[in-house]
């Protein structure tokens, strides 16, 4: 990495968010933990993966950073200020800053709205300045830029591809020129074919743009291609979180080994191997401990606490 | 589209003219062609729209004045000078049945127009807001939806006088509480898919995402309750009419007429036949559309 | 056709063509698709979404709904008999019997109102005949053979009653409740969890050398394919472009498709530092209403040819490459990389 500034674009500090299950007469029974005390930062132009298995709270924690779903607890301080304690209308403002990249770009698109507008819309909400004229080219420079065809202005979701509707996405979510973008499982529901070209955009994007990311996925290749640091997510806590090189050869934890180990490989022979010598290291029951640090960066969560009951 | 070749990341920005030459075939045409392509639902838009140019030109399709008795025609078979006959008191049934279309017509579309303009608004802050206000308007629908439609046509009618106004907005009244209903569990439905949230995410206040983002989404289904719901207003009108709690004689409507020629279904059953065939026509028409229009406004339903 | 055994195949396709027709106009999902499975044999069939690979397992037997589908030609021996000609009656027969099916959703496959027992059950009274005792019997032994723990308290369970794995299990205990000698895996593990899915890749691999089924694994994921193919047969656009013993088509790729997804796909073992600009494939998938005339791939392929783009080439076997390995290209592939790395070697 390059000598990065001292200060995080986002800084997440013990964030948790629990639902409260409630009884049939609806009085509170007890409370579901998706995601516990959960701290991590990014810096700008970084990268940071976060993987983990569907339930382990991965999405939970892209739309509390966010405040899509605010958090129960913690603090998410974006370039020094606490989202907790803007206005909502200084959260209005600050979202023009943080954006999101949806998993299903079929359900992210509203279905009538052509995709010019939903570009547009960003302008028109951040820049009512704008003239019609001056926002019509700024789309149409924005669907250059992510590799649209400008003639393609007018058209409805329906009339694009998988790929070509995560890319409107893209453009909108660009458009304010923000410094961070959540990533949530932006190619899951691509096709392969299409998964590179999405992958690339976002990379450029960040060169030229200095982006940072949080690349929500499950797609253990992309991260290690795509992610400067990793964090991996299990029964709602982080267990692991090291340099993308690190993680991947020095993985600590129980669960980071099995995860890593059900990677496929697209080579017969390695695939073979690989399927032979599956080793089944189960992580131990119970809630992942606090992390320490084993290596420069790299953390592991200690051994389990036993079970805790709510009341 | 073919999709191909669109792959290239970084083409640099396009000359302007570009820009303002892209018209393309939009959600409305598209719409329009796969009604088309319905021959129920033309059908039933072709005899809603001469019905409803009847109503419209009932003084010039009229042969008579609906009102006007001519002795010599009381009861009078169907002729050359009456094509469908005369009533009781020598009126032109069928100038009667052309000046009816306006009371049924009309309170079908006067009711339902009431009815949606009072429940969309409604609906959509019960699903939007959620919580204590959507308690509170829910068991409102409730109670209005436990209020038996005539009791309540004819308590209206009983504050007020029986009138055909008075009919349509009993009629409007008992349809209000369906789409209350209607319009909250679109809103609530439309309101969890992703784009909404995607709408939040980029800072949209709840007041757009609520106009500009939900409300598009729910027309269509609104639209479909609101054509199915002329159907079952015209047949309300034509009851209301029937009990004598809505048009009022001399004043010609289908459900009017046919209260009258009870009466004399054994000598005179054309008085019956006529005003009974044109609610089955108009309320089969209606149908016919709003089922077309479902199926038309439903991308995903395309075979 | 691959048939390289002396014994007759265990499913012969021959021109499979299937088309669905909608407003748009007919969309030709499946374009003249054959090849040969032997007994005992896994293929598996790569393809992303609109290649045709669902979609003609499902027209072989019977499981498309018609209209709008339409199978408009082609021929599928199975067991000496063509299943495309067989009235609905005996293909109920053949489908759940002798052909087993595992769908991608585990949740929506299983009924969720009735018990996993009566599930299980029901296949084996239908196509075996047991009494309901016998069935009951096999069907703890079938879940026993899917490791699911503690049969017998869980066979009156409801499927929410199961986790995502599990309930998979369960597709699969019912896919191979009667023996079958094909096992068809549509998406089998495409939702689960990686950790999850190689559990479930593990326990077909076992299941298959217990009871030696004939299995085609379809996927988009070309690394479950390379772990427990024998061979790898590669579709698009209705339409299948190569297909090879495991080993040779991922070592000696015959058609551009198959090569850029072999490259677009990043390197596990290799670091953010050292990597390469990932190689995407440009464009999209055709629109399969106006597929373009000639090679379905050819507008994305750089290396295409003029004749690619009028003429569709036929499924033959590639010059120089392992015999069986079959190819689709009017180009040569492995002397354009050799050309194309040797202008790199003088360009630097």
């Amino acid at each position: 990495m390059k000598a990065a500034p001292a200060y995080p674009v986002i800084s997440v500090r013990n964030l948790s968010k629990s639902y409260p299950l409630r009884s049939w007469w609806g009085g509170k029974a007890d409370v579901f933990r998706a995601v516990e005390d959960v701290s991590f930062e990014i810096r700008p132009g970084e990268t940071l993966g976060l993987v983990g298995e569907s339930g382990s709270g991965k999405s939970t924690i892209g739309r509390a950073v966010t405040m899509l779903n605010p958090p129960t607890s913690g603090t998410i301080a974006f370039e020094g200020i606490d989202l907790a304690r803007l206005s909502p209308q200084a959260l209005c403002r600050t979202r023009a800053r943080i954006q999101t990249v949806f998993q299903d770009p079929y359900a992210a698109l509203n279905p009538r709205m052509s995709a010019g507008a939903y570009v547009a819309e960003a302008f028109r909400l951040h820049r009512p300045d704008m003239a019609r004229s001056e926002r019509r080219e700024a789309v149409a420079s924005l669907f250059a830029r992510v590799g649209l065809d400008p003639h393609f202005l007018g058209r409805y979701p329906h009339q694009f591809s998988g790929g070509q509707r995560q890319r409107i996405c893209i453009a909108r979510a660009i458009a304010l020129k923000p410094s961070f973008i959540v990533a949530d499982e932006p190619i899951a529901a691509l096709d392969v074919s299409i998964q590179a070209q999405v992958v690339n955009l976002l990379q450029d994007l960040q060169d030229d743009l200095g982006l940072s990311y949080l690349f929500i996925s499950h797609d253990l290749r992309m991260v290690r291609y795509l992610c400067h640091r990793v964090a991996v997510l299990w029964r709602g806590r982080i267990v692991e979180l090291a340099e993308s090189d690190r993680l991947y050869e020095d993985p600590r934890h129980p669960y980071t080994r099995r995860l890593l180990a059900a990677v496929p490989l697209p080579d017969p022979a390695a695939e073979r191997a690989r399927l032979a010598a599956r080793e089944t290291t189960n992580p131990a029951p119970g809630r992942p401990g606090d992390l320490v640090e084993v290596g420069p960066g790299h953390w592991v969560a200690a051994d389990p606490l036993p079970e805790e009951t709510d009341r | 589209m073919s999709g191909v070749g669109q792959g290239n990341a970084g083409v640099a920005a396009p000359p302007a003219a570009w820009v303002a030459s892209t018209r393309e075939p939009g959600l409305l045409a598209a719409f329009w062609g796969r009604l088309r392509a319905r021959p129920s639902a033309v059908v039933g838009l072709v005899v809603v729209g001469a019905l409803m140019l009847m109503a419209a030109l009932a003084d010039v399709v009229a042969p008579y004045d609906p009102t006007a008795t001519d002795w010599g025609n009381v009861r009078g078979a169907p002729s050359l000078a009456h094509p469908f006959g005369g009533d009781e008191v020598g009126r032109d049934v069928l100038s009667r049945i052309v000046y009816g279309a306006r009371a049924s017509l009309g309170a079908g579309l006067v009711s339902v127009l009431l009815a949606v303009s009072l429940g969309l608004p409604i609906g959509l802050v019960a699903g939007y807001a959620g919580g204590l206000v959507d308690g509170a308007i829910m068991r409102l629908t409730d109670a209005l939806l436990a209020i038996p439609f005539l009791i309540l046509a004819i308590a209206l009618a009983a504050f007020l006088g029986p009138s055909l106004t008075n009919a349509m907005l009993a009629i409007g009244l008992s349809a209000t509480s369906t789409f209350v209903r209607l319009t909250r569990a679109q809103v609530q439905a439309v309101a969890a898919e992703e784009f909404v949230e995607a709408a939040r995410s980029v800072g949209n206040p709840p007041w757009r995402i609520a106009l500009v983002h939900i409300l598009p989404n729910i027309v269509p289904a609104i639209l479909v309750q609101a054509t199915l719901t002329i159907a079952a207003a015209i047949i309300a009108e034509a009851s209301l009419s029937f009990l004598g709690l809505g048009q009022q004689p001399p004043e010609p409507s289908w459900g009017a007429m046919l209260n009258v020629a009870k009466n004399f279904m054994d000598q005179a059953p054309w008085m019956a036949i006529w005003p009974g065939l044109s609610i089955f026509v108009a309320v089969l028409a209606f149908n016919l559309l709003g089922d077309g229009l479902r199926d038309a406004l439903d991308p995903r339903q395309r075979t | 056709m691959t048939g390289s055994t002396t014994r007759p195949p265990l499913l012969d396709v021959s021109d499979l063509a299937v088309s669905f027709d909608t407003e748009g106009g007919a969309v030709h999902a499946v374009n003249g698709v054959s090849y040969t499975l032997a007994e005992g044999e896994t293929l598996g069939i790569v393809g992303e979404s609109g290649s045709g690979k669902s979609v003609h397992v499902l027209a072989m037997l019977g499981l498309i709904p018609r209209p709008p589908g339409r199978v408009t030609r082609g021929k599928v021996w199975f067991g000496g008999r063509d299943l495309l000609a067989l009235p609905e009656r005996d293909l109920r027969r053949v489908r759940g019997g002798e052909i087993g099916f595992v769908f991608q959703d585990p949740m929506s496959s299983l009924n969720p109102g009735m018990s996993v027992a009566a599930q299980i059950v029901e296949p084996l009274r239908i196509h075996l005949g047991l009494d309901q005792r016998a069935a009951r019997a096999r069907a703890r032994d079938l879940l026993d053979l899917v490791r699911i723990p503690n049969t017998k308290g869980r066979l009156d369970q409801y499927p929410h009653e199961f986790s995502g794995g599990q309930r998979q299990r369960v597709m699969i205990a019912i896919g191979l409740a009667c023996r079958p000698k094909l096992l068809i895996a549509d998406e089998a593990t495409t939702a689960l969890d990686v950790t999850v899915q190689a559990e479930i890749v593990a326990l077909v691999q076992e299941l298959r050398r217990e009871i030696g089924m004939a299995i085609i694994w379809i996927t988009h994921d070309l690394g479950v394919v390379a772990g427990i193919s024998d061979t790898v047969q590669v579709m698009y656009a209705g339409r299948i472009l190569e297909r090879g013993p495991v080993d040779a088509l991922f070592r000696d790729p015959r058609n551009a498709y198959t090569l850029g997804l072999l490259r677009s796909l990043p390197d596990l073992s290799r670091g953010r530092a050292g990597r390469k600009r990932l190689q995407q494939i440009d464009g999209a998938p055709p629109d399969m209403r106006t597929p373009p005339p000639g090679d379905p791939f050819a507008p994305r392929n750089a290396y295409a040819t003029p004749r690619c783009r009028a003429e569709m080439p036929p499924l033959s076997q590639a010059p120089g490459a392992a015999p069986g390995h079959l190819v689709a290209a009017w180009y040569d592939l492995p002397a354009l990389l050799t050309r194309e790395a040797a202008q790199q070697g003088h360009t630097p």
